[in-house]
């Protein structure tokens, strides 16, 4: 066994740990925390796959952006908010449960796909992942679907900022209702 | 010996970077406390040792004779975690910075500049876990305040570095500092450098923009549950902050470790980016001296409304200078 599968392994069992984690403990800090965890034991495997600019990406996002959000909103909300009634929990599980499996079996398939025909040259993925390759692809290959999802993001930055509005608006709105009773 | 290349070589630098870190942190505290003092006409420490020079292994030996104090009502793991993860991030930042010619503290990795972006990403996770782990309502006021301030001055900090990023065209620091630059991309840097040192103040939570901590309404704010060596870390880790950061940001304006001579003497190197280092540390001790803190609204508001369009009008001009001067 070599030294670079026997790193794979364990950190492959930290990130498994950690996503176990994140389903199974009850407090919601907590399983942000795992989250994050997951998130980094996934950087360091991008790092060993060559793909340096993923990990960065990942950290950057995920570590330093969306783990915290989810801590943030935890924080404002409070974090023992465990009162879903059972109707609900029943039935989120059965979503959940169902699209792990559809999530499992497409992950299999396509893992699967790739192992039965190992057609591309493993030499010129491995130069993939450094900054400069990934931007030279996205910018012209895919340039699309790059301007699709800063689209995207627009929209949703967009939405974000007319729900706010809608609230402050209602909320002057009903003083103003009264003060004309 | 691919192995001892690896592993052990970069696991001695990083040993010898955190002492040599650590000891400085020390001193910066003492160096801190004499340059107040100055401000402030009065002594500053003045009984341990000469100068006051021995006040920090003083300080040291105080707080590891402390009784370890954990309150009932904490959530203990995360209580223990945060003031480890409170300093580590200060301690790692270091790895990707050049101390001498063609040498990086620990690594020249092509991911320089998303190394530092990505541990400032992850350095308000000590303080946010903290305030909420404290189980108290100033702490968890001051670890709201703290995760706003920092995400938000991150998204101007990015900015700069993507401008600098842009003009360098490398993402390695060490070719950074290597490389040449022209006279007006020196100027146009240094017009970003106040801009850059204010979401500096902000990221590390420095005086004027330590709301996190302010005394008058949130007693200590995310540590004011936290006692002894657990203290302690999140004080190091302040300070590395700042030893850290002024390091960045001298290799990023400054030219990091150049200096005359320091090509043909590698040894001068460190001796020159420490002296920029210094200089900037008294930057954060001067402001922290002679500024008061302003109102947490006005903060984000001066991050939202000014810090951020002015980064981004900052990035279109340095992507238009880059495609058409460079």
């Amino acid at each position: 066994m070599s030294w670079s599968l026997l790193f794979f392994l364990l950190v492959g069992a930290v990130s498994l740990a950690a996503a176990l984690g994140v389903v199974t403990s009850r407090q919601p800090v907590h399983s942000a925390l795992f989250l994050l965890t997951n998130f980094a034991t996934l950087a360091v495997l991008y790092i060993t796959l060559d793909a340096q600019f993923l990990a960065a990406a990942q950290v950057i996002v995920y570590a330093g952006g969306i783990v915290i959000l989810i801590l943030f909103v935890i924080m404002l909300i409070g974090g023992d908010t465990n009162d879903f009634s059972a109707a609900q929990r029943a039935w989120s599980r059965t979503v959940g449960m169902a699209l792990g499996i559809i999530l499992l079996l497409v992950i299999s398939y396509s893992a699967l796909s790739r192992m039965m025909a190992p057609s591309e040259d493993t030499a010129a993925l491995l130069q993939g992942g450094t900054p400069e390759a990934v931007g030279i692809e996205l910018f012209t290959k895919y340039i699309l679907p790059f301007e699709l999802v800063a689209l995207l993001l627009l929209v949703a930055l967009i939405g974000a900022l007319v729900l706010g509005r809608q609230q402050e608006g209602a909320s002057e709105g009903i003083p103003s209702v009264k003060a004309n009773e | 010996m691919d192995w001892l290349q690896l592993l052990v070589f970069p696991a001695i630098r990083a040993l010898i970077l955190i002492f040599v870190l650590l000891t400085g942190f020390a001193y910066l505290t003492w160096y801190e406390r004499k340059l107040l003092a100055r401000f402030q006409v009065r002594y500053g420490p003045n009984r341990a040792g000469k100068f006051g020079l021995l006040q920090p292994a003083a300080d040291a030996v105080k707080a590891f004779f402390k009784e370890e104090i954990i309150p009932n009502h904490v959530d203990k793991p995360v209580y223990l975690l945060a003031p480890a993860l409170a300093l580590v991030p200060a301690l790692i930042i270091w790895a990707v910075i050049p101390i001498a010619k063609g040498t990086p503290a620990i690594a020249d990795v092509n991911i320089g500049f998303l190394w530092i972006l990505a541990v400032a990403g992850i350095e308000s996770y000590g303080i946010i876990l903290a305030g909420w782990s404290s189980n108290n309502n100033y702490s968890l006021l001051g670890a709201l305040r703290s995760s706003a301030q920092m995400v938000s001055y991150e998204l101007p900090l990015g900015l700069f570095l993507v401008s600098i990023l842009m003009l360098a065209g490398s993402f390695s620091l060490v070719d950074l500092v290597e490389g040449s630059r022209q006279w007006w991309e020196w100027i146009w840097l240094w017009l970003a450098f106040p801009f850059f040192f204010i979401c500096i103040l902000a990221e590390t939570n420095r005086s004027p923009f330590d709301l996190p901590e302010t005394e008058n309404e949130l007693v200590a704010g995310f540590q004011t549950e936290y006692g002894g060596m657990k203290f302690a870390l999140f004080f190091i880790a302040e300070y590395v902050n700042m030893i850290s950061t002024s390091a960045i940001m001298a290799t990023l304006f400054f030219g990091g470790w150049k200096g005359p001579f320091a090509e043909q003497y590698i040894w001068l190197g460190p001796v020159y980016l420490l002296i920029k280092v210094l200089i900037l540390l008294f930057l954060f001790i001067w402001v922290r001296a002679s500024i008061g803190r302003p109102r947490y609204d006005q903060l984000m508001k001066f991050c939202w409304q000014f810090m951020l369009p002015l980064g981004l009008v900052y990035v279109s001009i340095s992507a238009v200078l880059a495609v058409f001067l460079k």
